[in-house]
């Protein structure tokens, strides 16, 4: 039926396939990427320069959703808030959970415990959380008022009906729920520290305290940098939280850009601007990712 | 292990203060950390009226169910009473295919940018990579309009798909990096016993993978399960998730807030990851020291 | 056997189940979703139904119908739109303007809508002449519901002038009950706004400002006085108002924990609903103003769509909607008048029979004015800006004249 030339033939265009798979494998999911990712960018920066309303059209337009989109004050104020929210959460979270994360790893009995519960509102999706501790601040019904009615008459926290202070709650939750993660992140950094190095430090009489602050911490620096590479794309994508805790309110004061351009996009008959808003929205993200991408991939080629 | 123990020897009392210090803040920590879900849990068990009378700290007088019965079977959304039921169906129609499928693909495509390091690999798992960090408002009004194109819009299905696809960024980004550190040898060794790509993969690869398969599945889960943007633009009516549908049905009022029914709902739709958190919480943990998110 | 009964029976069952399936259907996206709402919606449901069609309900809560829009645009975006959409006014036009909406000239020619809409009501159902939508019903926005035992109470009655409103909530305020039951969400911001510029502007002022976006009147001494009295009204407002759904405002009335609250008479469906009593528990006053009437309706919109059953429920329900019964029982739940003249209004308490003789009166004076709050006139990015400054000095310290240049400025930027 097959003589042997054709059946190395056979092998050979086998042995080909067999030699390429690797990168056949890759192109479905790469290419899906590149369509659903790379072409939706350059899609919605096309949409950015037209004066898309109900519906995308192509007039082109320039630049001038974004002259618009930088005039506008509520686009100021959401990006203003992104400013404040993004350093706080980051801040925070990294702090707290570091802290928590250095405090378990002193041989704690019930450690399985409690990182449980630290870590457990990572599992809460954002809606929740914000339903959560909207019904926790309300202030008729909230904490507020239990404190005054334990007798505490002056206790105020009203932040989440204080224009001023509303995005400050949206902080408050987003690090309840992520700086258990970080947490997470942490211990098991720690875990993984030469105790050798320390045993060493020990033996040389200094104290935990410079211990932790003079080698450990320190060799943690990729941990930190994931974390905030994390925490700083989570918090520009930031949306459902502030819509089920503040609804961006009172009036416009705790939106965030995400909630611009939705409100833009789709309820206000602006996809123009809407998309440039994502452009912008984008860019901020890529400032912070490209950078980061481009080190870590060199530092990889290196090592 | 990282513990620098104090050395036996140092002063004890000052030994006991230190512990006594750590514990106070661990445990103080655990108490913040408990505060809002226990105040939603202890919200939903009482009726209307102990809720008025203020008392938010305080357990409820008697465990009542009558709000977690209606959240889940008779709650209303508009003309619509059927509770969170039919929406908490969608969502595990919707997570479950959408969790499986962006593993394998993500094992697969980890496993080959690893392991086989051909010319552009890295070039193309950082164009990957970047996937994770787009804001999906970008995405968002092209992604309308393919899916209507694609003939799923306003579907579960729909859904499925966009979540399988923007998951494919977090799942090979798990996979490589863990199968990173697999020496190549094991690979070219088994090569040279005439083990081909896929029978590598399944036979040793797979084997290895379990802590890393445990993150990116509970990682998957937790991300489409509580999702919200997606399900709220591409969604309506029946075939809403049970984010949306909880949003919904908070922001849905008589005039009367049952607040007691609000916060029942909102354990409903959040049960599952927390029930896969408490469960599976540590292997998440370990499989995060094998590595998975320090690329 | 194969007895020829059973065969019939069978075909039967087969011919049952194909009718079942080819179901005149219509998929009604809406934002009822209050107790009052529902209700009326649940009415409509019902008559369909009758009717022989299948309801397939899809309701969006929130933000006085702004989710609601947002599932509207991407449904239109991914090209499979609902047949039927709870939308009005510009947003009507907007939709016909690009192709969207089906024309229903052959239905209204066949029922004779010339005659049965008042006119106003016709333009905003109309694109170039086009019926593109049919009009439910009438609301009436410039309306003050009070609680007529908190207001004996006090020892106050309900205010015929701003000046007065002031004294009124002054006194209330002072006897420990909130004046104002409000929730802070920028629309409820600008119903009251716009009832404050009725009532101090006047209806020429109103159009000038609302519909012309005429930059004097925008920048008039008259619009100071407009914010200088939002700043009044933001303080007769409870701290816990920010997010607050309208409906539990409404609530706060009922229990006598709010004296008034300013709102369109939706507001009456929640008293109704909750079985209150119109002199006893609660009472209607029109707004201050010298004369005038703020307008908004509610209307069903079709979509574009290729379902040949989906269509049939189109017509099904673009051909009922305008039944007089089905407009009794609609707008008695709903606690609005009938879109349509010549329904009796037997059975409507006196709310209603105060908004017809207004609404006929103020018509013949052509004083009956748009709503923007409810997006009866302007479009999405007008009453966007309006939405944006007013919700922004109503929660801030913000000063009127400030708010007013903003205004003048952000109204250029938008339209």
């Amino acid at each position: 039926m097959s003589n042997p030339q054709q059946r190395k033939q056979q092998m050979s265009v086998l042995d080909r396939l067999q030699r390429y798979l690797p990168q056949l494998v890759v192109a479905p999911p790469f290419l899906l990427l590149v369509f659903f990712v790379y072409g939706f960018i350059a899609w919605t920066g096309f949409i950015s320069l037209t004066n898309s309303r109900m519906l995308p059209t192509f007039d082109f337009q320039g630049i001038q959703q974004y002259v618009r989109l930088l005039a506008m004050d509520r686009w100021n104020v959401a990006f203003h808030n992104l400013l404040i929210f993004g350093s706080l959460y980051i801040l925070f979270s990294i702090t707290i959970g570091c802290v928590l994360a250095v405090l378990l790893d002193q041989r704690i009995r019930a450690e399985g415990a409690l990182r449980t519960i630290y870590l457990y509102p990572m599992a809460i999706s954002f809606i929740v959380t914000g339903t959560a501790w909207k019904w926790t601040l309300n202030p008729s019904l909230g904490i507020e008022s239990y404190m005054q009615k334990l007798g505490w008459e002056s206790f105020q926290f009203d932040w989440i009906v204080n224009r001023d202070m509303a995005i400050y709650v949206v902080v408050l939750a987003a690090v309840w729920q992520a700086s258990g993660f970080v947490m997470a992140l942490f211990l098991s950094a720690l875990r993984t520290v030469d105790e050798d190095i320390i045993r060493a430090a020990h033996l040389d009489g200094a104290s935990t305290t410079r211990i932790y602050f003079g080698i450990i911490l320190p060799s943690l620096r990729p941990v930190f940098l994931s974390a905030f590479v994390i925490l700083a794309h989570l918090s520009i994508k930031s949306f459902d939280l502030v819509v089920a805790l503040t609804n961006g309110g009172p009036g416009y004061s705790s939106t965030l850009p995400a909630n611009f351009m939705y409100e833009m996009a789709f309820r206000r008959n602006q996809i123009g601007l809407g998309a440039a808003s994502a452009m912008m929205m984008l860019a901020t993200v890529a400032a912070i990712i490209v950078p980061y991408l481009y080190s870590e991939l060199r530092a990889k080629r290196h090592g | 292990m990282a513990n620098p123990k104090t050395l036996p020897g140092a002063n004890g009392k000052r030994y006991l203060f230190g512990r006594l210090f750590i514990w106070t803040l661990l445990l103080a920590a655990a108490v913040l950390y408990l505060g809002p879900i226990y105040v939603v849990l202890s919200t939903s068990l009482k009726d209307l009226a102990e809720i008025r009378a203020g008392a938010l700290l305080d357990l409820p007088h008697e465990l009542n169910f009558t709000a977690w019965r209606e959240a889940w079977s008779s709650a209303c959304i508009g003309v619509r009473c059927e509770g969170l039921r039919p929406y908490f169906l969608n969502s595990v129609i919707m997570s479950v295919p959408s969790v499986a499928i962006s593993t394998l693909i993500g094992a697969l495509s980890g496993y080959a940018l690893s392991l086989f390091r051909f010319r552009g690999a890295n070039i193309i798992f950082a164009l990957m990579l970047f996937g994770c960090f787009i804001p999906f408002q970008i995405v968002i009004l092209p992604m309308a309009q393919t899916l209507g194109y694609l003939g799923i819009a306003n579907s579960i299905t729909g859904l499925i798909v966009v979540h399988t696809i923007y998951g494919i960024s977090f799942t090979t980004l798990f996979f490589r990096n863990y199968y990173v550190s697999v020496p190549q040898e094991l690979v070219r060794a088994a090569t040279m016993d005439g083990a081909g790509f896929f029978r590598i993969f399944w036979h040793i690869m797979l084997p290895l993978s379990v802590p890393i398969i445990v993150v990116s599945v509970i990682w998957q889960f937790t991300q489409v399960w509580n999702e919200f943007l997606f399900g709220a633009s591409f969604t309506s009516g029946g075939s809403q998730p049970v984010t949306v549908a909880l949003n919904n049905l908070i922001n849905s009022t008589t005039s009367v807030k049952q607040y007691n029914v609000d916060m029942a709902a909102a354990l409903i739709a959040a049960a599952p990851t927390l029930v896969v958190y408490i469960i599976a919480g540590r292997f998440f943990v370990r499989g995060l020291t094998a590595g998975a998110v320090k690329g | 056997m194969g007895s020829p009964r059973l065969s019939l029976v069978a075909l039967a069952v087969l011919f049952g189940s194909i009718t079942a399936q080819a179901a005149t259907t219509a998929e009604v996206l809406h934002f009822w979703t209050s107790g009052g709402e529902a209700r009326a919606a649940l009415s409509l449901k019902q008559a369909f139904e009758a009717r022989g069609g299948v309801w397939d309900d899809a309701p969006v809560a929130g933000g006085g119908g702004d989710a609601m829009a947002a599932v509207l645009r991407a449904r239109a975006l991914a090209q499979v739109p609902p047949s039927v959409a709870q939308i009005k006014g510009q947003n009507i036009q907007e939709w016909a303007e690009i192709g969207s909406l089906q024309g229903l000239n052959t239905i209204a020619q066949q029922q004779n809508w010339d005659e049965l809409l008042p006119d106003l009501l016709k333009e905003t159902v109309q694109y170039q002449g086009n019926y593109v939508a049919v009009p439910l019903n009438i609301h009436r926005v410039d309306w003050i519901w009070a609680n007529p035992k908190v207001l004996d109470k006090v020892g106050v009655t309900p205010p015929q002038t701003w000046d007065e409103f002031n004294e009124v909530a002054d006194k209330i305020k002072a006897a420990g009950i909130i004046p104002l039951a409000h929730g802070g969400q920028p629309w409820q911001d600008v119903t009251l706004f716009e009832v404050v510029l009725l009532g101090i502007g006047g209806a020429d002022f109103y159009k000038k400002v609302y519909l012309d976006l005429d930059q004097d009147a925008l920048r008039s001494k008259t619009m100071i006085k407009v914010f200088d009295q939002m700043r009044k009204l933001s303080t007769y407002v409870d701290p816990g108002a920010p997010g607050r759904e309208w409906n539990l405002a409404t609530a706060m009335v009922m229990r006598g924990e709010a004296a008034m609250q300013i709102m369109g008479d939706w507001a009456k469906a929640e008293f109704l609903t909750a079985g209150l009593k119109y002199g006893e528990d609660f009472i209607c006053v029109s707004s201050p103003s010298k004369g005038g009437y703020i307008i908004n309706s509610d209307s069903f919109a079709m979509f574009k769509v290729s379902d040949p059953e989906q269509k049939a429920g189109q017509q099904l329900m673009a051909s009922m909607l305008l039944d007089e019964e089905v407009q009794k029982d609609f707008n008695l739940l709903k606690g609005s008048i009938p879109a349509r003249l010549g329904v009796s209004l037997d059975g409507f308490d006196e709310c209603a029979m105060k908004s017809s003789e207004d609404l006929l009166l103020n018509e013949a004076r052509n004083t009956v004015v748009g709503s923007i709050a409810h997006e009866l006139v302007q479009s999405g990015a007008v009453r966007g800006a309006f939405l944006d400054v007013v919700t922004e000095h109503f929660n801030t310290d913000m000063s009127s004249q400030e708010a007013v240049n903003q205004l003048a400025e952000t109204v250029i930027l938008a339209d």
